[in-house]
């Protein structure tokens, strides 16, 4: 069984993993009509503040979903979301840096046991170094049977 | 109403329902357009029933775009400052589903609306449940 405060302590705030990334126009804006989005800016490509859709952004991963040295989770591993916090645009076309951390971890507990919650966090950075995006992975896991009970 | 500026929002509105394109074709093209093609989850049915799920799926992120969507159309000149969707269960294609959204939140001092948004299928059981906060002018 993972103890969550042992894992906070040792894994919270360290980088893991760092990316490039560049998006391209002809991407993004293939992504933003099969969704059917409407704004111009995220359409079209000659406008001043033409910027990446939303769920493009979402879609950017790490190379490492978790630290090399993370011990094995031994449950089943399910998507729980996504969330994005903007800050300035991404331009399509620019290089882009993703520097990816564990922001948090915590459990909780429930009729069908434990499940643990891994949030990553990859800060998105231009290439003069601007804060552009945060996006969070929340990584669920639902502990196995076996693994319930042990170490309590 | 289409919303133009922070005046016009009231705390406590709920968005306009709208019925979600969740066509097999809808969700493979977006899995195609995003790079997560392949695997057949999203773009067949036996595929998707292979690998233990119920059917094909909608990608999760695709949630995140149709919130995207309604939020532009609702306020078109809004700027989107955070967008957070609990993927709870799948979108299955094919299946009738809608979302909407309610004003949780405003702060007309520094123009900014939070609202709570949700996915929910023909039974009204909530798929995706979001929450976003949006710069007006």
């Amino acid at each position: 069984m993972l103890e969550v405060e042992a894992l906070r302590s040792r894994f919270l705030n360290l980088e893991f993993d760092r990316r490039g990334f560049v998006i391209s126009p002809e991407q993004t804006l293939a992504v933003a009509k099969s969704y059917g989005e409407t704004r111009p800016e995220l359409l079209d490509p000659g406008h001043a503040d033409f910027q990446v859709c939303l769920p493009l952004l979402a879609s950017l991963a790490s190379g490492r979903r978790l630290p090399i040295d993370f011990p094995r989770t031994g449950g089943i591993s399910m998507d729980g979301g996504k969330a994005l916090e903007i800050f300035q645009p991404v331009r399509p076309g620019s290089s882009l840096t993703g520097r990816t951390h564990l922001h948090d971890i915590y459990a909780k507990s429930g009729r069908s046991g434990r499940m643990i919650f891994l949030v990553s966090r990859m800060q998105l950075y231009s290439q003069a170094g601007e804060h552009l995006v945060n996006i969070d992975a929340r990584q669920v896991i639902r502990e196995k049977e076996a693994a319930k009970g042990e170490g309590t | 109403m289409t919303k133009t500026g922070i005046q016009d929002v009231i705390f406590g509105e709920a968005l306009p329902l709208v019925q979600m394109d969740t066509s097999l074709a809808a969700g493979a093209a977006f899995a195609e357009a995003v790079g997560y093609a392949g695997s057949g989850r999203f773009e067949d049915h036996a595929k998707a029933r292979a690998e233990g799920l119920p059917g094909a799926v909608l990608p999760g992120i695709m949630a995140m775009g149709y919130f995207s969507r309604m939020l532009g159309e609702w306020a078109p000149t809004s700027r989107i400052l955070h967008l957070d969707a609990v993927f709870r269960a799948p979108v299955l294609a094919d299946q009738p589903h809608s979302m909407t959204g309610v004003v949780t939140d405003l702060d007309e001092e520094a123009a900014r609306v939070t609202l709570d948004l949700t996915i929910v299928n023909a039974g009204q059981e909530t798929r995706v449940f979001g929450t976003a906060t949006l710069l007006l002018p």
